[in-house]
Parts: structure tokens; sequence; C-alpha cells
């Protein structure tokens, strides 16, 4: 007996009986004896709950979070303040421990929530159509490929430099099995540099706002994708479209996302939400779940899975994705999390955002040996040059207690930091910064020429 | 309950309409419940910093609630689930057991919810050591010894080992276009198949409840990449002949899948890997406790053999032991290994999501396995099909398999199948009402309608965390249903009746969806 089952001796005495065997083993009859594990499993015998809550303490405290450090990472999810009473719902049992809604007469608060889950994306992107949620954000650009792969059958995807590199490369991973070619667009002055476009790209693949931060202009990849007849997928950050032209504005045909922002923990990068938006035109090819409006035989008001023949368990390899469920914990705490901030709130977030982006960009560029990479319009995130080594300005950083963003070596600006804001860092965060790290690459400037003046 | 009181609830209530209201439905111009915090830098207009062209008319129409009436919206909604932690939830496949509470602290510590994915991996080590540790635990557990936590939940993980396979057939010069899978699996299964480029293939099953031998051999041509097979299967049965099953697959130069919904039956008394399997996904969601949460999220990390790891997603979790570890190593600091991520996989199939997985998923999971130990994740497989087999013979006991007969009669695993054909014969009343009628005992229903080439099929899981006594319970309302259905099937054709709502259309919602508000 483990502290989570009850089956005392006696009770396994009277259950054999019942069954009509005289061990537990003889249950195990069909697995052959040269398959069984003589010795048990080779793991540490099991500790009281007191032993594991300190063991996972510990390790927990060997991490720097954004509880330890002045953070401006960023890069695809954000250190947002979550309301207390999104985990006081999300915590309770009723909402923590069901299955998927399968039985919806006693699935009603689970449905109404992913009803009005839907309603909030549908606002957010100005598209009409809203599944129940996907995994999270990259993979949801994946799955998007998969529908443009199935409604135009063209070969390749011209996918934005713009685009997080994560999406990018899940969108890779599947396309070789899809035997489709990637194509990457340049970002040229910080905005996607669309390639002529031919009749065999499926779909072009953009961020808003892209990896840099920069505001693109939705509007006008949507008209050049659409004018090769191809489909415009976005991957959007969801606060900021409370003040950006929406999606559905704009003409692209499938918005997605990461969900972390709206009321989700970091978590170490999950688990969080991927929003899935699209056309009534695409309606019966989106993934996953859906929760729809219906009445019962009372003609009381009701919710129900719908649309459920293109899913996994009735059309099996004709399904339009294999998604099982959604990530229906995450997208309530998104739902309730935009409940919160409402109509206006959502706005004087997003603008009180875009303005401390704006302090932080002007502030930082002012220092010598920062430039920004671009000068686009940006909302949450800017990228800069640094004019010294940018491991070692991170490491001067760090050393006082600030983490001052995300190198860019890896998408080729080789001194590049890409900083975020969110409404938990102020002015006086922005400005502590700001003497950190003109301190750190003035020191990295005078450490770089002195070692040049031994060298040299 | 009778169909006389529910009907008293049904037309007693004006609060009935009230708590149908959607939060949009709540909202009035003016209310909120967020507060800005004070802008602290220069007011500059807007249109300075973000042009007209690039900004919406109109903000989203989000609901204008304060905080009380958002509350009290959700938590009314919440009163409309049935969950695990208030009855019994015997759905099949779905491994609905206990969610220790512990689990849901120690996810929430700073140090685990606060850190963010992108922080410098020397400056998240006790979270690369605890996705090693469990990465360790899951290769002992599955008898296979490299892992991946990153695929996002089962039907991913099956998509990353069916990708797996691929690349490792690509890599050895080969072509292959079909993948097997036998006609008990799950939806996923043949779903995940197409979405990674192949054709299924269906093997069928004996007359025992075990895969098809013959045809499997039959099928098992030069052009398969994979068979894919849940052990035990959705009938809850284990294959005597996996042995053989392994032989013919590996024959012909194909991989062995094992998709891990039933682990729960099996862990510490045999290991896929000993098998003969190359691939193998966990749903950390079901055997290893993560809250299912009304439907996500879970985590579906693989453990694959040797010959498949080159090709293992990117980054993987890794330990390095420091140079200079060996005996003349330096102090004991210096000699402590380091976790990191490792991206240097040149053959890898790449990523399927952002950062790396579901990390609270693992927290918890770890958590669990930890305070089970080996002794203790062995009694719950024994116990899981100790209980299965005690409903089983309880039902028999009060004479329900006459009228549910086991769609196998063998010893079963973790789970079982009934047939509801007799029932629907005799009775007049289908699985689908009865699953309805057990809403009103407050019961969860099994799975209904799966495995699909059962007629009527109930697919019945306990799982080792319930009692005796609820067991009991479960085997004599199932008995009360057939027995109250024989005096008159109308009741369980017309239930349920004590729900928040009754049966609801479907059809309809499907032919005229509506799926937002309209604002």
């Amino acid at each position: 007996m483990t502290r989570y089952t009850s089956a005392t001796d006696a009770d396994r005495a009277e259950m054999l009986a019942a069954i009509g065997v005289s061990s537990i083993e003889e249950l195990f009859a069909d697995v052959p004896v040269s398959l069984r594990l003589r010795d048990g499993l080779s793991l540490d015998e099991g500790l009281s709950e007191q032993e594991v809550h300190a063991e996972l303490r510990a390790l927990a405290e060997r991490n720097v979070s954004c509880d330890d450090e002045i953070s401006f990472l960023g890069a695809g999810m954000y250190d947002h303040y979550v309301p207390a009473l999104v985990d006081s719902i999300i915590s309770r049992s009723e909402f923590l421990t069901p299955y998927t809604p399968y039985q919806p007469e006693v699935s009603q608060g689970g449905l109404q929530a992913m009803f009005e889950y839907q309603t909030a994306i549908c606002e957010l992107t100005g598209l009409p159509v809203s599944n129940a949620s996907v995994y999270e954000g990259p993979s949801a650009v994946a799955a998007a490929g998969y529908i443009a792969k199935h409604t135009n059958g063209r070969r390749r995807f011209v996918v934005s430099r713009g685009v997080h590199p994560h999406a990018r490369e899940a969108l890779a991973t599947l396309a070789r099995a899809w035997e489709m070619e990637v194509v990457e667009a340049p970002l040229e002055d910080g905005l996607t540099a669309l390639p002529e476009l031919d009749d065999t790209v499926s779909a072009v693949v953009v961020a808003q706002p892209n990896f840099l931060g920069a505001v693109e202009d939705l509007a006008a990849l949507a008209g050049a994708a659409h004018d090769a007849g191809a489909l415009c997928i976005a991957a959007c950050d969801p606060l900021p479209l409370a003040l950006l032209r929406t999606p559905g504005e704009c003409g692209v045909d499938i918005a997605v996302g990461e969900g972390q922002t709206l009321g989700n923990r970091l978590d170490y990068g999950g688990p969080s939400f991927g929003f899935f938006a699209t056309t009534e035109a695409l309606i019966r090819r989106i993934p996953g779940r859906i929760a729809g409006e219906t009445v019962d035989v009372d003609g009381r008001r009701g919710f129900v899975l719908t649309l459920q023949t293109r899913e996994q368990h009735i059309r099996r390899e004709k399904a339009t994705s294999n998604i099982c469920t959604a990530q229906a914990l995450n997208a309530l705490a998104g739902v309730i999390y935009l409940s919160w901030l409402g109509r206006r709130g959502i706005v004087e977030l997003a603008e009180l955002l875009v303005r401390r982006t704006d302090y932080a960009r002007r502030t930082l560029t002012a220092l010598d040996g920062v430039d920004a990479i671009h000068e686009q319009p940006v909302v949450r995130e800017f990228a800069v040059a640094l004019d010294a080594p940018v491991d070692a300005v991170i490491a001067r950083c760090l050393a006082a207690g600030i983490n001052p963003g995300y190198p860019l070596a890896g998408e080729g600006y080789e001194n590049g930091l890409l900083i975020a804001l969110t409404e938990q860092r102020t002015r006086e965060h922005i400005d502590r910064l700001a003497e950190v790290l003109g301190e750190a690459v003035a020191a990295e400037r005078d450490a770089d020429r002195s070692h040049a003046g031994v060298s040299g | 309950m009778s169909v006389e009181a529910s009907t008293e609830r049904v037309t007693g209530s004006n609060a009935a309409a009230d708590d149908q209201l959607t939060i949009y439905e709540r909202s009035q111009p003016g209310r909120r419940a967020f507060v800005a915090p004070a802008t602290d830098v220069p007011e500059r207009p807007l249109d300075e910093l973000l042009s007209p062209e690039l900004r919406r008319a109109e903000g989203p129409r989000l609901p204008e609630v304060a905080e009380p009436e958002i509350v009290r919206h959700y938590n009314r909604l919440s009163k409309r689930n049935f969950d695990l932690d208030t009855g019994f939830y015997p759905l099949g496949s779905c491994t609905m057991k206990h969610n220790p509470k512990l689990h849901e602290r120690l996810a929430a510590l700073p140090g685990h919810a606060r850190l963010h994915p992108l922080q410098h991996p020397a400056r998240a080590q006790g979270a690369l050591e605890l996705m090693w540790r469990l990465q360790d635990a899951l290769a002992e557990i599955s008898g296979l010894p490299h892992v991946s936590l990153q695929p996002s939940a089962g039907s991913h993980g099956e998509l990353a080992g069916v990708l797996l396979t691929r690349a490792y057939h690509e890599d050895h010069g080969e072509s292959r276009t079909k993948v097997l899978t036998p006609d008990t699996a799950h939806g996923t299964n043949p779903a995940t198949v197409t979405m990674a480029g192949y054709e299924v293939v269906k093997v069928g099953t004996d007359a025992n409840g075990n895969v098809d031998i013959e045809d499997l051999r039959a099928k098992a041509t030069d052009d398969v990449a994979c068979l894919m097979l849940t052990n035990p299967s959705t009938l809850g049965l284990f294959e005597p002949q996996i042995d053989e099953i392994a032989r013919i697959v590996h024959g012909v130069g194909a991989t062995l899948y094992y998709d891990g919904a039933n682990l729960n039956a099996i862990m510490g008394i045999c290991r896929p890997g000993d098998m003969g399997f190359d691939i193998v996904h966990f749903n950390l969601h079901k055997s290893f406790t993560q809250p299912h949460g009304g439907g996500g999220p879970g985590a579906g990390p693989i453990a694959v053999s040797e010959r498949i790891e080159p090709y293992l997603p990117r980054p993987q979790v890794v330990r390095r032991d420091p140079a200079g570890a060996g005996a003349n190593g330096g102090s004991g600091a210096d000699r402590a290994p380091v976790y990191d991520l490792d991206f240097d996989r040149p053959r890898s199939i790449g990523r399927l999501r952002g950062f790396q997985g579901n990390y609270g998923v693992f927290v918890r999971s770890y958590a669990y396995i930890r305070s089970l130990g080996a002794a203790g994740l062995r009694d719950v497989s024994e116990t899981a099909v100790l209980n299965a087999n005690y409903l089983l013979a309880r039902l028999r006991e009060l004479g329900v398999l006459k009228l549910l007969p086991a769609a196998y009669d063998r010893v079963c695993m973790h789970e079982f199948v009934l047939s509801g054909g007799p029932m629907k014969r005799e009775l007049q009343i289908r699985t689908l009402d009865l699953a309805k009628r057990l809403l009103d005992h407050g019961v969860h229903p099994p799975t209904v309608y799966f495995p699909l080439l059962v007629d009527e099929a109930l697919l019945v899981e306990p799982t080792e965390t319930e009692t005796k006594e609820t067991l009991d319970r479960f085997a004599e309302i199932v008995a009360a249903v057939l027995a109250e259905a024989r005096e008159d099937p109308a009741v369980a054709r017309g239930a349920p009746y004590t729900t928040p709502v009754r049966r609801l259309d479907e059809a309809g919602a499907a032919r005229r969806p509506v799926i937002r508000q309209a604002l």
C-alpha cells in the first residue's frame, strides 16, 4: 500500500477470493515469464511527503527565477503579473481534475469556459473562428502549416526570419515529413522582406510583432500572400493585439500564438497554451476541440464539443490533426485573465507596455556603445546591438542583479540583445538597467582595448 | 434520484437562467477588475509611438466586470463540472487516478513557476537536474536508455515517435511508406501516421483479443516503417505473443512503437524495452498524475533505444561531468556534475515545440516517482490490475455480465471492455443510455463506444486509487440501472435528470455551429 492506494491486506485477500485467484501474480499470467522483472525497478525507495517537499524545494532554490533578479528576458515568454483570482479559480478541483468534456451534461463549466475563451480569442484576433486551444505557440505554427498543406497542396512555406526561431524549427521538423520546403524571408531594417512569391507557395508565415520586436505591416504581407494564391499565417503576441490592427482585419487566414502571457506562469517554458483562430472558410480544417452552444431536451442553454467529425477519435487517419485534447486549464486561466483585464484594462495595459518599451529603447540607445538594430515601431520588446561582446556584458549585468535580455547571436546579430518589458518592469528598473548596461558595455570596451593594446 | 424530483428541479428555477449567463452577459460598461500601475514614464502621444494605420479602431470587446462577479461567475461554472476529487471516474484509457495535492504546491514554488525558459542553463541547474532525473527514472521504467521530455502530450509523443522512425530509415538510405496500427488503436495513432506522411495499414484482432499474428505477418512487408502498439491493448489485455510480434516487425526492418496510454498496468512488472519496443511515449497526465485540467495540459515524453537516440528532438537535457572529475579532481564543489541543454545534435529531427517542454508537469511527475519509489510504482500497477479484475468479478457476481458481457473472457489488466449488445437487444437501452443514467447516480461513466470493434463498447478503468467500497458501490449502481431498465427502459433513455443540463442537441450544434458569443 502507498499513501495514494487503499487496498489493505484484508482487502486484497477478499478481492483475490472474489476474482478466484490466489495471488496477484496470477493476474499477470499473460506476461511471459522471461519478460517479468525479477529484481524490480532500479529506483530509489519512496519518500514521505515532507521529504519530497524538501527535495523539490531544494531544486527550486537552485534556479534563478524572476523572483531573484530584475529580468528583461522575453523572446517568446514574458514575466507578466498573474492576478490572484486566476490561481484561486484554476486550483479548484472542479476545473483541475476532470478529463476532457466527453459527458457534456456534467461538464458545462469547462465547456462554457471554452466557449467564453473562444469568444475572447476571436475578439483579440478579429477572426470569426477559434478552437479551444492547442499545445503552445511554436507547435501551433506547425499545425497551421498542416492546414495550408491540405488546403492548397503546394510544396513550399515562405517563413519570415521574424517568426520565433522555435516556431520556424517546429514547422521545419514537420515540413520535412511532408516533403515540403521551407524558404526563409530575411528581415530588412527590422521588417520582413518577402521574396518573389509564385504558385508553389502554400503559405507565408510571419509574426506580429516579430522576433526583433518590430510591428509588421500585416496587411501588406497578407496581401502579397493572397496575390500568389497562398495562405497567410501570423504568429501573434496576444496582448499587443489590444492595440494593433487585428490579423482578421489585415486578411490573415490563420492567427496563432503563445498564450502564456494571458494569465499563465512562466513554468520554465510550459505548460501554457497556444491559441488558434481562423476564417469561416477553414473552419472544418481547424485542429483540436471546439465548444459550441446548443440546447438540452428541456430547451435550456448548454454547451457541447462540436464539429467533431474533424477529429482523430472519429475520423482516425482522415482527421485534420492528431491532437487529442486542448490545454483546457491554461486556456481557462487565459479567459479569466482577459475578463480581469476587461475591455478598457487590456488597452491600458498594452499602452503602458508601449510607453515603457519606448522609454527603455530611448534610454538605452542613448548609451555609448548601445545602438538600435532597427527603428521600427515596437510594443513590448526591442533589439539593440552592443559595441562589446554580448556574453561578457550579460555576465556583468547578472552580477549586478539584472538580467538584461536574450542574446541574439543565434539569429545572426553577433552582439545583439533582445530586451523585453512587462508591467512588472518599472521605470526604476529600466533606469537601473541603463546604469548597469552602460557600465558593463564601457567596461568591456575598455577591457577589449587594453587587451588589443597588449596583443598589438 | 427519481424522474419526478429532477423535473421539479428543472421547472423550479429562475436561478437556472442566471447560472447560464456567460461572462459577456454579466458585463456592464464602466466596471473593471484591473487597475493599471501608474504610468511612470513620459506620456508621449500614442500616435508618435504607433501610427494610427498600425492600430485597430476599436479594442477587443472583453467583458467589463469587477472582481467579485468574475470570481462568482467562474466558481458557479466550476459547480457545473463533475470532477475526480469529488467522485468515481472510471474512464477507460484515461487513467483517472488521484492527483496528489503536494504536487500543486511544489509546482507553484517560485523557483519552478517563475523560472524563465531562456534563463541561462548555469542559472537553471535545479530545473535541469530535475528533468535529467526524471529522464533517468522514465528510462528505467520503460527499459529504454534515452529520453526526451519535449513532446507536449501523448499525441505529440506519437508524432515524435513516427518522425524518429522516418529519420532513422532515411539515415539508413531507406524510404518506407506504411505504418501498421491494430484495429483496436486509439484514434490518435492513425491520425499521427497520416500527419507524419505515412499510409495507415490496419492489422486485425484475433478471437482472443490479441493482435492477429497471421494478419500481421501478411502485412509486415519491407515498405512498412513501424508498428504502433499499445500493450496492454485498448481491450485491457496483455499481448502474450509480444516476442513474436517484435520478431516479425524487426524482421522486416521496421520499428516497434509503444503507445504508453496503458503503462499504468505494468510499472515495475515488465518493461516495453525488454519486450523489444524501440520507441515509447509516456502520458505523464495518466500514469504520473498530472491533473487532467478538463482537457489538458499533459506531457508526452518519449524513450528510445540506442539506434534511435541520434534522432531525438533538440535540445536534450544532459549531465556533464566536469573535466578532471577523476581521481585527481578538485574540491567537492568542482566535481559536482553540471546539467546543460545540448543543441549540437546534427541528426536530430529538430524541435517539436518551443523551449524545453511542459516543465510544470515534470515537477509533478518527478515528485510522484520520488514519493512512490520502485516498490510504490509496482504497487500502483498491481493494485490497478487487482481493482479492475475485482470490479469485473463483482459485476459478474451481480449478474451484470449477462447483459454486459466482457468482450473477451480473460483475466484483464488495468481496464476491461464490456459489450452492451445483449443489453440493447434485451432491455432496449443502449450503452449511451446506461452512461447517461450513471450520471444521475453521481459517477462518471466509463469510456463509451471505444474500442470500435466491440459492439456498444464500455471501457472501464477503475485505477489503483479507488477503494474496494467504491468499486462495490459502482457495481451495485450498474446492476440497479439494468434492473430499472428491465422495469421501464424509458427512464434510462431519458436520462440524465439531475445534472445541470440534460441531453444536449449535439447534431444541431454541429449543423449550425455557434462557437462564440455574439457581441
